[in-house]
């Protein structure tokens, strides 16, 4: 019964960090009717709704059921996928899941995010355990920027390692329309930017946005009807390793190093730095995007700021990654690990327009969350055998 | 009951969580609430392919999925559809309402959908299913719902 899937529409909004103009059902529309008009169908083509966004953002519990006028769900059978900083990635993993199962032929996969509503810092404070660490921690940029320290203090990178790699993602947004912000930054300027927890400033992390990401996937029955040249879901995988702060590996994040060796060895992939030809990594801040493609096996342990600073991870590189511009261009958080799929088939669909990397044959998109926790899917060109 | 605790000692931490909204109404509620709000006027979108006339306003469509962009007046004169009277003063009850308080459900004249609100003006025993109601509009109105105050019987 089980069939092989493919992304076969994507749709997207124009993020902002305010949408004063439209409530949540109302942006999840846009990206929805995106997606749609995208693959060439109507709403009466889809068989099943995916949908998630954070836990507590908008303080809306039933959004599988409110959200019905926009996603197209009003009856439909609509499912909710919550899990943090990694929902928009388990959305896309669970659509996978229901159409590789056999029992929905197309599915509906939405995540979206109105942060400019919330409390951030509130709402993501809950998810830590309430005796131990939330007394003493709250947010989500203090545990990262223990990440950063524990890194620089094992392979004796510096803040200017962390800065290249947001000079590059936000250079990279300029050839997004839909980024939240776009305007390059200089090195300097990253390091002269207001510190908010050491190392990391204020321009190496990753913004609040509203925006809503739609993705349409098809079992193998009907895909290349619908789209010639779909994105193939190769292989999934999402990994838990936590569940006090003091839990952590500070400096490697051990969930997308067993994530990726589950994926690569499965479809055989040896050499994945040659084989990937682009990656849409969720990295909510600069220093990530150094350790975590020594995590994934991209290069070795301490590797990353030589092969980040020659240039390799730009466009036009050995391997880009984040031709979107990332998260530190955008980010709103239900949706944010589901653009960078979208994106990563958009890169395998030839679709992607001014941020295309030429002739994707493997993409790798992955989804992280504030617990240590990642999500990573492979997109192929080819059919999976 | 009593015996839960014998031998221990059971010790809790007490917290609160404070996560605070500011939710946008969107241009479609903030077009109804500002006629409201200025004019006194209820005004409902209604849908080009099916007709339907949605009050709450609706953006989008939910049977035809296409977006709502003619705008209709609506009467301030409806029926009700059904409702209820909370007899205890609970949180969710706002601070300037007297027990017992009615909730009703009215289709005002040419909507399709049901308003949910108070009922006022009434005793609580002669509510029907059925009965014509009237808006009365508040005289402080600040763009919400309690814009208007209340709906009470026609007579």
């Amino acid at each position: 019964m089980a069939k092989r899937v493919a992304i076969v529409g994507t749709g997207q909004t124009f993020h902002k960090s305010h949408r004063p103009d439209v409530n949540g059902q109302e942006i999840i529309n846009e990206a929805v009717q995106r997606a749609l008009a995208d693959a060439d169908l109507k709403i009466k083509d889809i068989d099943a709704i995916v949908i998630g966004n954070m836990d507590h953002f908008e303080g809306i519990n039933y959004v599988d059921c409110w959200s019905v006028d926009g996603s197209g769900g009003v009856m439909k059978p609509v499912i909710k996928i919550t899990t943090g900083g990694t929902t928009g990635a388990s959305l896309a993993i669970g659509g996978n899941h229901m159409v590789g199962s056999g029992m929905f032929e197309k599915v509906l996969v939405i995540g979206w995010e109105k942060n400019s509503e919330s409390d951030t810092t509130g709402a993501i404070t809950t998810a830590f355990d309430p005796i131990w660490d939330r007394q003493v921690f709250a947010g989500a940029i203090s545990g990262l920027a223990a990440e950063a320290q524990g890194y620089m203090a094992r392979y004796g990178a510096s803040d200017r390692d962390g800065a290249r790699v947001s000079v590059r993602d936000r250079k990279h947004a300029m050839n997004n329309p839909h980024a939240q912000l776009r305007k390059e930054v200089t090195l300097e300027e990253v390091l002269a930017s207001p510190m908010l927890a050491d190392p990391i400033h204020l321009l190496d992390v990753c913004p609040r946005t509203d925006g809503a990401c739609a993705v349409i996937m098809a079992s193998e029955d009907v895909a290349e009807k619908i789209c010639p040249k779909p994105d193939w879901i190769w292989k999934t995988a999402a990994r838990h390793s936590y569940a006090y702060l003091g839990d952590a590996d500070y400096g490697r994040l051990v969930s997308m190093e067993r994530c990726a060796k589950e994926i690569f060895q499965k479809v055989g992939i040896k050499e994945p730095r040659k084989e990937i030809d682009v990656i849409e990594m969720y990295q909510p801040y600069s220093f990530a995007g150094l350790i975590w493609i020594e995590d994934m096996g991209i290069v070795g342990p301490g590797e990353a700021p030589g092969y980040i600073w020659d240039g390799n991870t730009d466009m036009g590189g050995e391997l880009p990654v984040n031709p979107s511009g990332g998260v530190i261009s955008c980010n709103p958080i239900g949706a944010t690990g589901l653009i960078r799929c979208a994106e990563a088939a958009m890169q395998v669909m030839g679709k992607a327009e001014g941020r295309q990397v030429p002739d994707v044959n493997f993409a790798v998109s992955t989804g992280f969350g504030g617990c240590w926790w990642t999500d990573m899917l492979l997109h192929g060109k080819k059919k999976p055998n | 009951m009593s015996d839960i605790f014998k031998g221990i000692e059971p010790l809790i931490y007490e917290s609160k969580i404070n996560v605070p909204y500011s939710w946008w109404a969107g241009d479609t509620a903030s077009k109804f609430f500002i006629n409201l709000r200025d004019e006194k006027k209820i005004i409902a979108p209604r849908c080009g392919s099916c007709g339907k006339v949605f009050l709450p306003p609706r953006k989008v469509c939910p049977a035809c999925f296409t977006e709502n962009t003619e705008w209709v007046s609506v009467s301030d004169e409806g029926t009700l559809v059904s409702y209820s009277v909370a007899r205890r003063k609970l949180a969710s009850i706002p601070a300037d309402k007297k027990l017992p308080v009615v909730w009703g459900l009215v289709k005002l004249d040419g909507a399709d959908t049901a308003i949910l609100h108070f009922l006022d003006d009434v005793d609580p025993g002669d509510v029907k299913i059925g009965m014509r109601v009237k808006a009365v509009f508040a005289e402080q109105r600040t763009g919400g719902i309690r814009d208007i105050s209340h709906f009470k019987p026609v007579r």
